[in-house]
């Protein structure tokens, strides 16, 4: 029985019931209350348990294995034979051209559609906010290319920007602006890919908008109007405001987002031109380019390094954001 | 607000706990049940009956030429699925992750003549010996030592081989006042390639408004490296395509046909290169026997009649392309699935996907029988193909292959493409293509 080992801490939470009206049952209630302890302290961790067993199986032992693949040569045609090479992958990457411009062309695709996005979110976010009549269908609407694939998303876009008979060179025939090859140019490339990730993201960052702007207690606005404070003065000086948490939260994600960006440039012209960012890599992203290193060249190491890289760029992004959420907010002080 | 913490619930801890292990013991579930679907081929079922698979990528052309279906008749207790990845470059790496982990592979896999090569080096233990099975001095001599390991293991019978010709716009000549006669353009490329440019000179000069004289000058590049015996690699292995005098050859045509601006610079088999050869924009494509196949179902029975076919430029035959099947050891049924191998590579199975589809048999046998002899394409003008390629065949030379070959083609092609396209400078290309090769091989 459990009473035999020893009392653990000597103040035991009084149990329910008294001890001293029931004597026989005193057994029975040390138990209990021992129990009713245990319970108290292990189950909390039981119930998060799930979580970080799925996350250790299919986050972070990937993670790792991934930094143990990244300092050895593996191919993808023997995967049981390693070679230790050390930091060799990461040096061969980080003095190949081709990364830095994946680098660069993942920065560039990322600030040219987060900034559009995030701004024609929050824009649609406050026109949704005023009275309107079938509201919930105006937002079920703007959440709509959200809940595209990526696949199916990039495929029409591709028909879009195709340079021979796509629909925009088509439409812009009309005013003489036409037969621009969007996906083989360096600009027009990112901006075709942008349009993209902007189509299917507005939606889904105005409806975070959306809330956070329900929030807004009401009696700002109406001091604000009494003060005679226009609309527009209004979204600036209280919806803005009001929302700085929420438009930091949106930009990590965008910005987590846009580090990913895979599906759009490998369909954009699909086959080996998309596994390898066009023609001259002029869109490939740093997705791409991993990808392009495991899976087409077979080249596993390189890959796993890549993979890597993307980690430390993501977190001295976060850290450049923290440092410049501090200052804000210690200048707005 | 008011938060209490009531102890007397008993049964919701008994029914959190319970929660609890449910989602454990579902995800332990999960985990076992991941690899419940580890292989399509099943044994032979209580009545002897038995599912092969067959998994290859573009078009092998057994469906269209109702070779499974045959097969099903001669043989009822089996029957045969297909399952086709459109695109080699997407089959390739699933097939090697497949090889990898052992599972997921078809009792048959095809296997693209650019990876032959690597497959023979790193994963020729995985494969059935077909050598035991199939006679290998009945295909074209240099077609199955391909697929043959150091030690005389082979682990793919040849499905097709991709002897050159040269297709063009009949039309597309006509109104460029050049010859449209097959011999007669026969004899006025018969010098080689350099010949070939100076006819698209000729053909530029009165080319009707729009057109090209060639497709994509890669293609052009591809054909005349093909024709050769050294292409990216030495005999020991060592990749020698910086040096190569074909890959020097092939380049600077390539680069003369783009500053000609004799090519309308499109990527094979993309869709700006179907509409191309629907609208009838290009006068001559570069053409492998089972490019022909190619160009019917994309340029489309508008344009039916209009193509013919003649010899490819120069008198050295080349090979471009052609593909393998073969058996992975795993299977649960690999005799039945040597024995389908077998089957559909034997002379009348090759004569027949030939007739269906176009691509041409690397069994020799397959030369003598009528369907493969007196074949003439209706769409190409009635063009003897079987004649042709046949004929072109017998003198291809036996070329050395390397483990990276498909790559290697693939970049170069990229990067001739952007001598045409964005006019990049043959230096810089040939810069650009050396850089993505170099960490490509190694």
């Amino acid at each position: 029985m459990a009473t035999s080992t020893p009392t653990r801490d000597a103040y035991a939470p009084p149990p329910r019931g008294s001890q001293q009206k029931k004597p026989v049952n005193a057994r029975r209630q040390t138990w209990r209350s021992r129990l009713w302890r245990f319970d108290d302290k292990a189950s909390p961790y039981a119930y998060i348990a799930p979580f970080f067993l799925v996350f250790g199986a299919f986050g972070l032992y990937p993670l790792i294995y991934t930094g143990w693949i990244a300092l050895h040569r593996v191919e993808m045609t023997g995967l049981d034979q390693m070679e230790w090479v050390g930091w060799g992958n990461f040096d061969r990457i980080l003095h190949d051209s081709e990364f830095w411009t994946a680098v660069s062309n993942t920065f560039l695709i990322g600030v040219m559609s987060t900034v559009p996005q995030l701004l024609v979110a929050l824009g649609l976010a406050h026109l949704l906010n005023y009275k309107l009549r079938a509201s919930t269908f105006w937002r079920t609407v703007i959440l709509t290319p959200y809940a595209t694939s990526v696949a199916s998303a990039a495929l029409v876009f591709a028909l879009v920007f195709r340079a021979d008979g796509g629909l925009l060179n088509w439409a812009l025939q009309f005013v003489g602006l036409g037969d621009t090859n969007w996906v083989n140019g360096h600009w027009t490339s990112k901006i075709a890919i942008s349009v993209i990730v902007i189509w299917r993201w507005t939606g889904y960052n105005t409806l975070i908008y959306l809330a956070a702007m329900q929030a807004v207690p009401t009696d700002l606005y109406e001091a604000a109007s009494l003060d005679g404070a226009s609309r527009w003065q209004q979204f600036r000086k209280v919806t803005i405001p009001s929302l700085r948490p929420t438009i930091l939260f949106t930009i990590v994600i965008s910005t987590i987002g846009s580090m990913q960006l895979f599906g759009e440039p490998l369909l954009l012209e699909g086959g080996t031109l998309g596994a390898t960012g066009g023609n001259e890599n002029q869109y490939e992203t740093l997705s791409v380019y991993l990808y392009n290193y495991g899976w087409n060249l077979g080249h596993l190491g390189p890959a796993a390094a890549v993979a890597w890289a993307m980690l430390a760029l993501l977190l001295i992004i976060a850290a450049a954001n923290w440092l410049i959420g501090r200052f804000v907010r210690k200048s707005a002080v | 607000m008011r938060i209490t913490r009531t102890v007397a619930g008993r049964s919701r801890r008994v029914a959190v706990l319970a929660t609890t292990g449910l989602t454990a013991t579902a995800l332990l579930l999960t985990g076992c049940s991941s690899d419940s679907d580890e292989s399509d081929s099943t044994g032979a079922d209580a009545n002897g009956k038995i599912t092969l698979t067959v998994a290859d990528f573009g078009q092998f052309g057994y469906k269209e030429a109702g070779l499974f279906a045959k097969y099903h008749e001669l043989h009822p207790n089996i029957t045969v699925k297909e399952d086709t990845t459109a695109d080699e470059k997407v089959y390739y790496p699933k097939l090697l992750q497949q090889l990898n982990s052992g599972s997921g592979l078809a009792d048959v896999q095809g296997l693209e003549v650019g990876r032959i090569k690597e497959l023979v080096d790193t994963k020729a233990d995985q494969f059935a010996d077909l050598g035991k099975v199939i006679d290998v001095n009945e295909w074209v001599s240099w077609k199955e030592k391909q697929a043959t390991t150091s030690d005389g293991k082979v682990i793919g019978a040849g499905t097709d081989i991709g002897p050159m010709s040269l297709c063009y716009n009949t039309e597309l000549f006509k109104k460029a006042g050049l010859p449209t006669d097959r011999k007669e353009v026969a004899a006025k490329i018969s010098g080689g390639w350099e010949d070939y440019l100076k006819l698209g000179e000729e053909y530029k000069k009165k080319a009707p408004a729009g057109t090209f004289f060639m497709d994509s000058a890669s293609a052009m590049y591809n054909a005349v490296v093909s024709s050769n015996a050294k292409q990216y690699y030495d005999e020991s292995g060592k990749a020698i395509y910086k040096d190569s005098p074909s890959v020097k050859q092939g380049w600077d045509l390539a680069a003369e046909a783009a500053d000609k601006k004799l090519t309308q610079g499109l990527a094979q088999f993309n869709d700006p290169w179907k509409a191309a050869l629907r609208k009838g924009t290009v006068a001559t494509v570069a053409c492998p026997a089972w490019m022909a196949g190619q160009i019917s179902v994309n340029a489309g029975d508008g344009n039916k009649g209009k193509w013919d076919i003649t010899t490819a430029p120069g008198a050295t035959a080349a090979n471009w392309g052609g593909s393998f099947l073969g058996v992975p050891k795993s299977g649960k049924n690999v005799d039945e699935a040597s024995k389908l191998v077998k089957w559909l590579t034997a002379p009348e199975q090759q004569a027949a996907v030939f007739k269906a589809i176009g691509s041409f048999p690397s069994n020799k046998g397959a030369y003598e029988l009528p369907d493969v002899k007196n074949a003439k394409l209706p769409y190409f003008n009635d063009a003897p193909i079987g004649q042709i390629y046949a004929d072109e065949a017998k003198s291809i030379p036996e070329t050395v292959l390397g483990p990276k070959d498909g790559i290697i083609k693939d970049t170069i092609s990229t990067q001739i493409n952007n001598m045409e396209q964005r006019g990049t400078s043959p230096d810089d290309a040939w810069k650009a293509a050396t850089n993505a090769i170099d960490k490509a091989i190694g």
